[in-house]
């Protein structure tokens, strides 16, 4: 093995990642006055948070009455009982101070005659306990995250944190059970780096990635979750992927639920608006789990539109085109790029797509890592921390609500930042790194970086992609998981044979495509592997052979551990927390999910 | 006189070719600009006869074609695919803008040559050194600035007054509008181009900021802003149809204000 020299770096506080919750964790963390750094692959306005469109849900009441038990419930509710009901507390109840947060940051929000934040419907946001659609989504035109992604970089300008840009994490730095930093490789000039921190959160986003279509970047891999299992961590609920309703036919790029919103509808090869049928009270504002199964169902009974037959129409063609303009000027100008649409005249062909990761690593409302240890299953993994899309808190259980997503951002992003004020004090010493804490690091990148067997890795990628989309799609049955499970571990397999051509150091994008592919796949196998051991449907894991909720037996989360070595998985779980935070609010307990 | 030739370790060699495989369908040739700083070699173009049939419809797609299919080793950045997040901004047939949301058959010619953004170094292949371009934006204090005591609730602003940064907010630092001023090219280091600029004033033009004058003063300098000559290119290339140079002109039309 080539001989590698770390460069060493010593923090407090080692942020993975500058999306919203990493930013927004880093930006505390440095607020609080700890010497934070903020590692990320991709320069900060990049990460994936920039493609938000809809919007950031706060019950703020900007356009009629709400309350944020309102939003609990429907959180809950959209969750399919699956969520952490202490941390859908936590989160309803933070929401509307985050929101005001972001705006004193200058967040370019839309705004009602008043001047006050403008608000939109959006699907399973619901008044009074289910009653009806409620404008609860703050929005800025349909570029959001866009516009809080930058703001909160032009923030954290302001503040005190080292950002360590174009750094590709490679593994964290375990000493028995405890976190004790992270390694990265510098893309510029090939150096090695060791972030030796009291405390790493992690905050590396979702992994849509391990699918053929997907909404996701290409920067969606899900390091940290690659990380976490080679540190030995499970992850949780990892068999839940959204399929977001209305991705572009063909593309997959992203049409905001927002257009439905404000005023868009589906329909099939009939001109029908079978929503209705589906969802009679909320109609084309169902959360998305149901607006993707009633899609493929349409399409599946012939009634699919094009010359194939496969796939639907989002029409907002009735709209008037001054709001269009002033609402949805990007998904508008997405449309025609991608589509050849004018939305203001012609509907927009549109297809469920692999959009969010549910699962990820499990947290408590601290973003503090747990694991299962003997019978505990809250066990606190010291020194680590995750937030965001790559964490599961779990506020989004089986099904994420549109624009519950940003929010969830934002105020774990937060609490994260309170708990390390909380916890670490800025300065104390730290242990001495040894060698062995990181030799594995170092002889897996050397190996991928020096792998010269018989498949590429864009061609190993595909395989994966290709199998999770077809055995691990909206509708799931058995046979296909098995086969899924079987494609997986054969794609597993030849992690050995991988071929990769470029031996640089200097941005070796082939190698670090080779590692990200190396994060995927571990995390697609424990996803297919858990989607298979799921006897139920729930949320977005809608199982065919198992088509009901099984509330005695499955109301309780998946852990599943990955074993690098031998590509074993093993599966375990958590009870779900049906209890809530405070005793302000009772919890709510399960019942028919109907819309 | 002036020495228009290349420094010698910037001369661009002729590279390798890859042929289209044996029988594809609609091919097309690309020339791409390649530099591997581990080498020690010069820059080179590679071409690559890609057989755009097997591809999506963007130049993204048949770079992601090339490096999938042809050469693992071909580099640069991208990530969205969908125009938001900047990362895959380069010169293709002369011209700045986004690869992922720019046909390749509305690249005119047989031959379509694609080169790093112009007049940044060059870190490998098409990814070229931003980091000049990010310190400028930062020092435009991209945050806003109050001093009245924070609301409970939201600062308000009137639909009118948000209107004022539709224009200006979209902006995606992809920094094709900098990288296509000559202005820029000339002045790098003092003049801080189109795309701080434009953010520049929307914080002076967002109504909830209490700073306009200091921005403004930060501003009055005879390179930092005054090094724009309206030459336009700017507004020509965003991918986005956003105009800088509109912004650069408000700005100097509130400093003449100021004075009179």
């Amino acid at each position: 093995m080539a001989a590698y020299e770390f460069i060493d770096h010593k923090f407090d506080v080692v942020v993975v990642g500058a999306g919203g919750s990493g930013l927004r964790a880093a930006l505390g963390c440095a607020q609080a006055g700890l010497k934070t750094a903020c590692v990320t692959k991709v320069f900060p306005t990049r990460s994936h948070t920039v493609a938000a469109q809809g919007g950031i849900s706060a019950s703020l009441g900007n356009m009629g009455e709400d309350d944020w038990r309102w939003h609990m419930y429907d959180t809950v509710k959209g969750s399919d009982w699956l969520g952490d009901q202490d941390a859908i507390e936590y989160l309803c109840r933070n929401a509307p101070a985050a929101v005001y947060e972001l705006e004193h940051w200058g967040v370019p929000f839309s705004r009602t005659a008043e001047g006050k934040i403008y608000q939109r419907a959006f699907g399973g946001m619901t008044k009074n306990y289910g009653e009806a659609p409620i404008q609860r989504t703050c929005a800025a035109a349909d570029r959001t995250g866009h516009a809080m992604l930058h703001t909160m970089y032009g923030q954290s300008l302001a503040h005190d944190t080292e950002f360590f840009i174009e750094y590709f994490a490679l593994d964290l730095i375990m000493d028995e059970g405890v976190c004790r930093g992270v390694t990265a490789w510098k893309l510029d000039d090939g150096t090695l780096h060791r972030f030796q921190a009291q405390l790493v959160i992690l905050a590396t986003g979702g992994y849509g990635r391990a699918y053929f279509s997907a909404t996701s970047a290409h920067t969606c891999t899900g390091d940290g979750g690659g990380m976490a299992l080679r540190a030995g961590l499970p992850l949780q609920d990892m068999e839940f992927v959204q399929f977001h309703p209305t991705g572009i036919y063909g593309s997959g790029c992203l049409i905001t639920e927002g257009a439905r919103g404000e005023g868009g509808y589906l329909t099939n090869s009939e001109g029908e608006r079978f929503m209705e049928r589906y969802a009679p009270t909320v109609k084309d504002l169902a959360p998305r789990d149901m607006v993707s199964r009633a899609m493929t169902m349409e399409i599946r009974e012939g009634r699919g539109v094009g010359p194939k037959k496969d796939h639907i129409f989002l029409h907002l063609d009735h709209l008037d085109p001054k709001i269009l303009a002033e609402r949805l000027p990007g998904i508008s100008e997405s449309a025609k790029i991608f589509a050849g649409v004018d939305v203001t005249k012609e509907p927009i062909p549109v297809l469920p797509t692999v959009h969010y990761n549910m699962g990820g690593i499990p947290t408590n409302f601290y973003s503090e890592v747990v694991t299962k240890a003997g019978k505990n299953p809250d066990q606190v993994v010291p020194g680590l921390m995750a937030v965001g899309e790559a964490a599961c808190v779990s506020v989004h259980g089986a099904n994420r609500l549109g624009s519950n997503s940003l929010i969830d951002l934002v105020v774990f992003g937060r609490s994260a930042a309170l708990r390390a004020a909380d916890t670490i004090k800025a300065g104390a010493t730290q242990p001495e790194l040894k060698p062995a804490m990181t030799d594995g690091h170092l002889a897996r990148f050397d190996r991928f970086r020096n792998a010269d067997g018989g498949t590429t890795t864009a061609a190993l990628r595909l395989e994966m992609q290709m199998a999770m989309q077809e055995d691990a799609a909206v509708y799931r049955t058995s046979d296909a998981l098995k086969s899924g499970v079987a494609r997986m571990n054969a794609v597993n397999a030849k992690r050995p044979d991988l071929k990769v051509s470029d031996r640089s150091l200097v941005w070796n994008s082939d190698l670090m495509e080779t590692l990200e592919l190396d994060n995927l796949i571990g995390q697609a196998l424990v996803t297919v592997t858990g989607a298979e051991n799921r006897k139920e449907s729930r949320g977005a894991h809608a199982h065919e052979d198992f088509p009901d909720r099984d509330d005695k037996t499955w109301m309780k989360h998946t852990l599943a551990w990955f074993d690098d070595a031998t590509g074993k998985v093993k599966i375990d779980f958590r009870p779900v927390h049906d209890f809530t935070m405070t005793n302000e609010i009772a919890p709510f307990p399960p019942k028919a999910r109907v819309y | 006189m002036v020495e228009f030739r290349l420094p010698r370790n910037s001369r661009i060699t002729g590279g390798k070719h890859f042929p289209a495989p044996a029988g594809a369908g609609k091919v097309k040739t690309f020339k791409v600009y390649r530099y591997d700083p581990d080498s020690g070699q010069n820059p080179r173009w590679d071409t690559y006869d890609v057989d755009t049939s097997q591809c999506g419809p963007m130049v993204l797609d048949v770079l992601i074609h090339i490096k999938n299919t042809m050469d693992p080793t071909l580099t640069f950045r991208r990530s969205c695919r969908e125009g938001i997040c900047g990362s895959c901004a380069m010169n293709i047939a002369g011209r700045n803008t986004l690869a992922c949301i720019h046909g390749h058959d509305e690249c005119p010619g047989d031959k379509v040559a694609i080169s790093p953004l112009p007049h940044m170094p060059v870190v490998k292949d098409l990814v070229p050194d931003l980091t000049l371009f990010y310190a400028q934006y930062a020092s435009v204090e991209p945050w806003l600035h109050t001093e009245t005591p924070e609301p409970q609730k939201e600062w308000r602003q009137s639909p009118e007054d948000r209107e004022k940064l539709d224009g200006l907010y979209e902006c995606i630092l992809c920094a094709c509008c900098s990288t296509s001023c000559p202005s820029y090219w000339w002045n790098q280091e003092k003049y801080l181009g189109p795309a701080a600029l434009l953010h520049a004033y929307r914080w002076i033009i967002d109504s909830r900021d209490e700073a306009t004058g200091e921005r403004l003063d930060d501003l009055e300098d005879p390179f930092k802003l005054y090094r724009c000559h309206t030459i336009m290119n700017c507004a020509q290339v965003c991918p986005k149809g956003l105009n800088p140079a509109k912004a650069i002109a408000e700005v100097k039309k509130m400093l003449a204000d100021r004075v009179v």
